[in-house]
Order: structure tokens, then sequence, then C-alpha cells
């Protein structure tokens, strides 16, 4: 076996001894090592990518000394690669560009905590995007629920400890559905392991057995994970939770806790369940009504909010609403346009978190309308960008948003009919929406101000600016590669069943 | 020839642009334009200042009405409305959970029928852990050799669940002192309050605790140490282990406890052991993945020391587990220990 495909078990293992050494370490110390391992991470995944992409097949690596359906299993194939490449880095810029924040916003003796934190949900990113196990998957599903608990939680003031009462309350909820899933699953195929389940699965769809339950397990992953990851009508945990927290906290749950959810239920969905069965199983054209639903009202609440964390917040509702509708198309360029889609939007949410915290402490740290008028002109790196990757969120060409938006009409000019309208409909309406939000946001940002903001305390924070260039680097990539990217997704997609 | 020029887009975007009048500010801007100007045509001080206060009086009493209006939307929504949408609230939230229910139970209703030979459960996968299990793990405990050896990872996953339960408690109650040694208020505080409400020096309970302790500890230690050999193991014998600690605290108070327990302590001690646990299924994995020989002597099954690294990952679960419970307990009850 060549040496690059233990890059998994790498990545998994090293990010729990760290999060465990961390939790024993000062502050700044386990906060640099959550700097380098998400560093590496990336580069170690990047390596195995470059592999993936020469060998051009997936492969399973054994955890311990017994094969798969007696052991544990990992498998990587190209797309796992990638989107633990982007999510690595997403973490990455988000821990480099929240560091002075936590400095203030977190109580001293609690830091290392903080980073441990951050480690953990690295670990369980890893392992559910790479895990071959159902059950491996529900594991760190826990994990990553309690992680980003303390995460909402970390800046201790009364709106963070109601937020985060109410994402646990809804969270376990979400992990209930799940494991009574998983439990249905299990009862019905007698495996726990991907690819033995999606066999059962397929035989029980074909002798049209069992035809009931099979719908039950298929809702049941879809709300429990919908509830976790925000979708529609499950998002009331969401606005708070991401707009009292600190600001790597938000960027890193809306862009990497959220979508390692959604890619998970992707897995369950389209590999262990089949393809072939959801796509005869009409269930899932809930998963598109919730998610045209979010498409409108995400957007509709993101526009009467007037606080500029929030309404990031709830444009992110919106734009899981696009992920979730393009999903329940069950059409294989749904997918493509779902995946590519989360990339896009991890990146660039990621960037307008740490951007909009930025922009506030340069307004007398106050995060409304009114007050940031000016703010662009007084921390330009923050308001460049924040202003790319709003483009890329409301799709204004050269940028991600714009190809994945034209993924999204694909998609739906694939299934045609009524859904074909409802779709592009609803993408012409929100996008309609995005555009006033953003652009309302992005003009008030360039507008002179009304007073000025002399904050003698104020210094400019370096590894935040470094965190911002580099993700709008990233997000004007994400566009220019626009082709290539989407060659990975179908790919890794071919070699995902 | 102000009036006109004011009306062209050009002079409307440039005075949007210098800041003066916006349609995009959230809140409402207050300039009264139109009226003011018929009062410098006639260039009459008198006159604008008769205007103004006309224009004064009117939004008092725009704002009057407001304030009664909302008065009245707020009266309603706290006595009406309230009532309308508990009842309606009410009514949807059971119409839910009952659906839920229904659909949840005729599910179970359709499931393979428990416990029946032909399940689609008893397959390959739990014949070989019946059959291999204590030639390949060297555990006669099934559920040992299955946790710890054949799914180690989901174990490994399980305990660092408990890690971060336990820190995340410690964030969330730990009281901190900021200068070391000396006591913050919130400590002082904390401190009285256990003293209030907890049992001190009751002879009926240290009487019990004395005796109990040693044999809730020691019965712990023996299922953690024969959990390859008979029921039990790491999570059953550490939370034995843990309610022993417990009612030691519970009897003796946070100062006899100390002594030998202290917090950075129990840091270590789950720590620690899960760094073994990491180590030791480290090593087992990655030569197994790789198909190195690097086996560990299983021993004859039925001895003490035996089944590989079955009986220190239980050694070390059981520590992780203990010090979790001991945690709980402790930050609950004080905020530190």
């Amino acid at each position: 076996m060549e040496f690059v495909k233990n890059v998994p078990f790498f990545c998994i293992m090293l990010c729990m001894v760290s999060a465990v050494i961390s939790s024993m370490l000062p502050r700044k110390a386990a906060r640099w090592i959550t700097v380098f391992l998400s560093m590496a991470v990336a580069v170690m995944n990047l390596w195995l990518l470059c592999f993936l992409l020469r060998s051009n097949e997936s492969f399973t690596y054994m955890m311990g000394h017994f094969p798969a359906p007696w052991g544990n299993e990992l498998r990587g194939g190209l797309l796992e690669a990638l989107m633990t490449i982007v999510f690595s880095l997403v973490i990455l810029s988000s821990a480099l560009g929240g560091m002075d924040k936590q400095e203030v916003q977190i109580d001293e003796a609690k830091q290392n905590l903080f980073s441990v934190m951050l480690d953990l949900v690295l670990a369980g990113m890893v392992s559910m995007v790479y895990t071959n196990d159902l059950f491996t998957g529900y594991v760190f599903i826990e994990i990553l629920t309690l992680a980003s608990c303390v995460l909402i939680m970390a800046r201790q003031n009364g709106r963070t400890m109601v937020s985060a009462t109410r994402y646990m309350i809804m969270s376990l909820l979400g992990s209930g559905l799940i494991t009574i899933g998983i439990t249905i699953t299990y009862s019905l195929t007698g495996h726990l392991l991907m690819e033995n389940i999606h066999e059962s699965m397929v035989a029980l769809h074909q002798s049209g057995s069992y035809e009931g339950p099979i719908t039950v397990v298929i809702g049941l992953f879809f709300v429990g994970v919908g509830i976790k990851s925000a979708l529609f009508p499950f998002h009331t945990w969401l606005a708070d939770a991401y707009s009292y927290s600190t600001p790597a906290a938000s960027s890193i749950l809306s862009s990497v806790v959220s979508k390692t959810y959604i890619f998970f239920l992707i897995k369950i969905l389209y590999r262990t369940i089949g393809f072939e069965v959801i796509r005869d199983n009409r269930v899932l054209e809930l998963m598109f009504l919730f998610g045209i639903a979010a498409m409108i009202f995400g957007s509709l609440s993101a526009i009467s909010s007037h606080d500029l964390r929030r309404m990031c917040a709830f444009s992110s509702v919106a734009q899981i609403g696009y992920i979730y509708a393009a999903m329940g198309l069950t059409l294989e360029a749904g997918f493509v346009a779902a995946l590519y889609h989360m990339l896009v939007h991890s990146l660039a949410k990621s960037s307008m978190f740490i951007a909009a915290s930025s922009l506030s402490d340069v307004s007398g740290n106050s995060k409304r309308f009114s007050d940031l008028r000016g703010a662009g002109f007084r921390h330009r790196t923050a308001g460049v960008c924040f202003t790319v990757s709003a483009m890329s969120i409301v799709g204004i060409p050269p940028l991600g948003g714009f190809i994945s938006k034209l993924y999204f009409g694909k998609a739906a000019f694939a299934y045609g009919g009524a859904h074909m309208w409802v779709m592009l409909l609803a993408l012409a309406l929100s996008t309609l929406l995005n555009v006033l939000y953003f652009m309302k946001t992005v003009i008030t940002l360039y507008r002179p101000a009304r007073h000025d903001f002399e904050n003698p305390d104020y210094r400019p924070d370096r590894r935040a600016n470094a965190a911002m260039w580099l993700m709008t680097a990233a997000n004007l990539l994400a566009g220019f590669l626009a082709q290539p990217i989407a060659d990975l997704v179908h790919r890794g997609l071919a070699m995902f069943v | 020839m102000t009036k006109k020029n004011d009306s062209t887009f050009k002079s409307r975007f440039m005075s949007w642009l210098s800041g003066e009048n916006s349609p995009l500010d959230d809140e409402l801007e207050s300039i009264v334009s139109g009226e003011e100007e018929a009062g410098l045509d006639m260039l009459s001080f008198e006159r604008a200042e008769l205007e103004e206060e006309k224009l004064e009086l009117r939004r008092d009493k725009l704002l009057l009405d407001e304030v009664a209006e909302s008065r009245r939307m707020h009266l309603w929504a706290k006595t009406k409305g309230a009532k309308w949408l508990n009842v309606f609230y009410r009514t949807t939230a059971f119409i839910l959970c009952a659906a839920i229910i229904f659909f949840l139970l005729s599910t179970v209703v359709a499931l393979p029928p428990f416990g029946a030979e032909d399940n689609p459960y008893n397959n390959e996968v739990s014949q070989r852990y019946i059959e291999q299990g204590i030639p390949e793990t060297g555990a006669v405990n099934f559920v040992a050799g299955m946790i710890l050896d054949y799914r180690a990872f989901d174990t490994f996953g399980e305990s660092t669940v408990l890690f971060v339960a336990s820190c995340g408690v410690i964030f969330l109650l730990k009281l901190g002192d900021h200068a070391p040694g000396k006591p913050s208020k919130a400590m002082l505080e904390a401190e009285y309050d256990d003293r209030h409400h907890e049992p001190k020096n009751d002879g009926i309970l240290q009487f019990a605790a004395k005796f109990l302790t040693p044999v809730i500890l020691l019965f712990g230690i023996y299922i953690v140490l024969n959990g390859h050999i008979s029921p039990g193991g790491g999570f059953s014998g550490g939370a034995v282990m843990g309610a022993g600690l417990i009612l030691y605290l519970t009897a003796f108070g946070f100062e006899k406890t100390r002594r030998f327990f202290t917090y950075k302590m129990t840091r270590w001690i789950s720590v620690l052991p899960l760094l073994c646990y990491a180590g030791m299924k480290s090593y087992s994995f990655f030569t197994g993945a790789n198909h190195i020989p690097g086996g560990v002597p299983l021993g004859t099954p039925g001895a003490i020391l035996s089944s590989g690294f079955i009986l220190p990952l239980n050694i070390c679960v059981g520590l992780i587990v203990m010090c979790t419970m001991y945690t709980f307990y402790a930050l609950f009850r004080k905020g530190g220990m």
C-alpha cells in the first residue's frame, strides 16, 4: 500500500492528540498549534489529492487488524480530499483572523480550551468526511455538537448563553433523530458499513419490501441533519448563535460545522442509501420545498435585520436553502451544484464574518448599519474582503457564486417540469433579495461617515489582515478556477459510489 | 432655479453621495423640506417660525398617535394575541408530536420482528465476533473484544466525547482565580454557598462513607481490570470509581479530597490516559493498515494478563470516565475543586 494513503488516519490522530495536549498548554502555544495543525492537514490532503488525481480511484483504509465489516474503515476519494483541504483552510484563516479578538472576548484562563475545541472541530470534520461507517460518523457528530456548543458560549454573556442552550437542545434533537435513523437502518440491513448498507438497500428496493421504513429512515436523516445545519424551519437557533459569539466561532460554525453535516448527509443519501433508492422515494420533495422556502425567507429575514453579523447569519440560512433545494432535485447535476456551492459559500461566509468583526472594530464596536458608514475607508482590508465575499455570494460573474448559480440553473433545467420553474423563480427572487441587502451593505461601507470614530486603544490587527487577504485570494481563486474545481467535483462524485 | 436643480437625478445622486440624505439608512431622518422653502420665499422670519411651530405641533400629535397605537397593539399582543398564539402553538405542537409518534411507531411495527432468527443483523458480522472473538482478540468478554479491538476507533471517539464534555463543563462553570493563589470574589461566594448547603460533619454519612468508599473503589478497580474476562470494562468500572469518589467528597468535603485529588491532577489523569489510548491504538492501526507484522501477544484467554492491548485500554477508559464524573460533580457543586 502506498504511504500517502495513511494521510486521513494521520490527520485524525494528529488533531485528536493536539486537542488533548492543548488542554494542558498555555493559551498562546495552544493557539499556534491550531494554526499549524490546520495548515498541516491542508498540505497533507493536497498531497493525497495529487496522488488520487494520478491514480484516479478511491481507496479504503483499514483502521486496525480487522477488515471492514468487522473493524472500522476509512475511505478516501477526490471529493473527500477536496472538502478537507477547503475546510481546513477555512479553519486556518478563521483561527488566525479571530486570534486577537479571542484575547479580549474570552476569559484568559479558558482560552486554551477554545483552541482545544477548534482542534476537535477539525478532527470531527476530517473523520466525518473520511469515515466509511455510519456509527463512526455518529460518534464524531457528537464531538462536533459538543465542541460547537462550547464555541458558541466561549464569549460568556447572556445572549450567547441563551443561544448556546437553544443550540444544544435543537442539536441534541437532531442527534436523536440521526441515531434512530441509524438504528432502523441497522435492523433493516444488519450493517453499519456504508457499502454493505448500500447493497442491502438496493436489494430491498428492488424487491419492494420495507418501503415505509426506508422512507422514514431517509426522512429521519434529512430532518436530523437539517436541524443541525439550520435548514429553514429549524433555523431559529442560528441567528443569535452566529451574531454574538466570537468571530472565529461564527465563521467556523457557519462554514465548516454546518457544511460537514451536509456532506455527511450527502454521503448517507448518495452513497449509503443509494441514488436510485432516494430518486424513486418521493420524500426528498420535502427537502426541495424546505430549501426553496429557506432561499426566500432567509433572505427576507436578512433584509429586515439591522445588525451586520445577524444579516450574515440569515444569509447563511438562504444559502443553505440553495444547497438543500439542489439536493432535493435528486439529480446528479443537483448534487454537483450543491457540493460546489458548499465550497464557494464556506469560503465566502467565513471571510465575511471575520471582515464584519474588523469593520465593527473601527466603528466604535457597533454592528449597526448606521454606524458602519465609511467603515470601508477606515479599514481598507476588511472593506475589500467583505466586498469580494459579498459579490461572490450574490453571484457577480468572475466569482464563485455566479458559477454555482449557473449550476443550480442547469440542474433545474435538467429536471424540467414544475420543479424547474419553481427553482428558477426562487433562484431569481433570492438573488434579487441578496443583491438588495448585500449591495446595501457594501454601499453603506463606502459612504462618508457621519462622525469620526476616535478610538485610542485601537491598533491594527495584523493577523486578521493576513487572514482576510488569504480569504479574499481564496474567494477569487474559487471563481477563476471554477472549471477545474467543478471537474474535480464531477470526478469525485463519480468516484463516490 | 435651485428648486429645479434639486430635482435632477445628478444633483440628488451627488447629495446622496456626500451623505446628506439617504433612503438606505434604517432610521428616519427628520429633514422636512417644501414648507420651509415657502417660508424662505417670503423672507419673513416670523412666518418661518410660525410654520415651524405648526410643524412641531403636528409632529407631536403624530408621535402621540403612534405611541397610543403601539400601546394598543402591545396590549392586544399581551392579552388576546398571546392567548391565540398559545392556543395555536399548543395545538400545532400536539398535532406534530402525535404525527411523529404515529410514524415512528408504525415504522417499528413494520421492522423485522425483534429477536427472530433470520433477521438481517444475524449475519457474518456478529457470527465472526462470536466465533472468532476469543482466538482473534484474546478476550473472553466478547463486548470488550468488540469495542476495544475490532472497533477501537469508535471507542476512542467515545472517550474523546467524554473529554470534550468535561472541557465544556470546565469552560462553563469553572471559577477562575486571576491572581494565582488568591481566590476571587465569585470563588469565595461559591465556597460560602457550599458550606451553607452541603452536609458538614454528618456523623452517619461519614461513618458509612468510611466503610463504603474503599469497597466501592476496589469494586470499580476490579470491574476495570477484569473487563476482558468478565462483564464490565472501562466505562462501567470508571463510573463505579467515580461514584465512590463522589461519595467520599459528599461526606468529607473538598478539604479532605484536595489532599489527594486536586484540579490539576484530575486534568492530568484524564489527559494522560487519552494520550496513551491514542498512542497504543495508533500503533495498532498503523501496523494493521500497512500490513506490518507488529502483533501484541494475546496470552491465554481467561488469564488476567491476556488479550493484548485490551487491558491497558480498559484502564485508560476507566480513568477517563472516573475523572469526567468527578469533574462534573465538583464543578456543578462549587465551580472548582
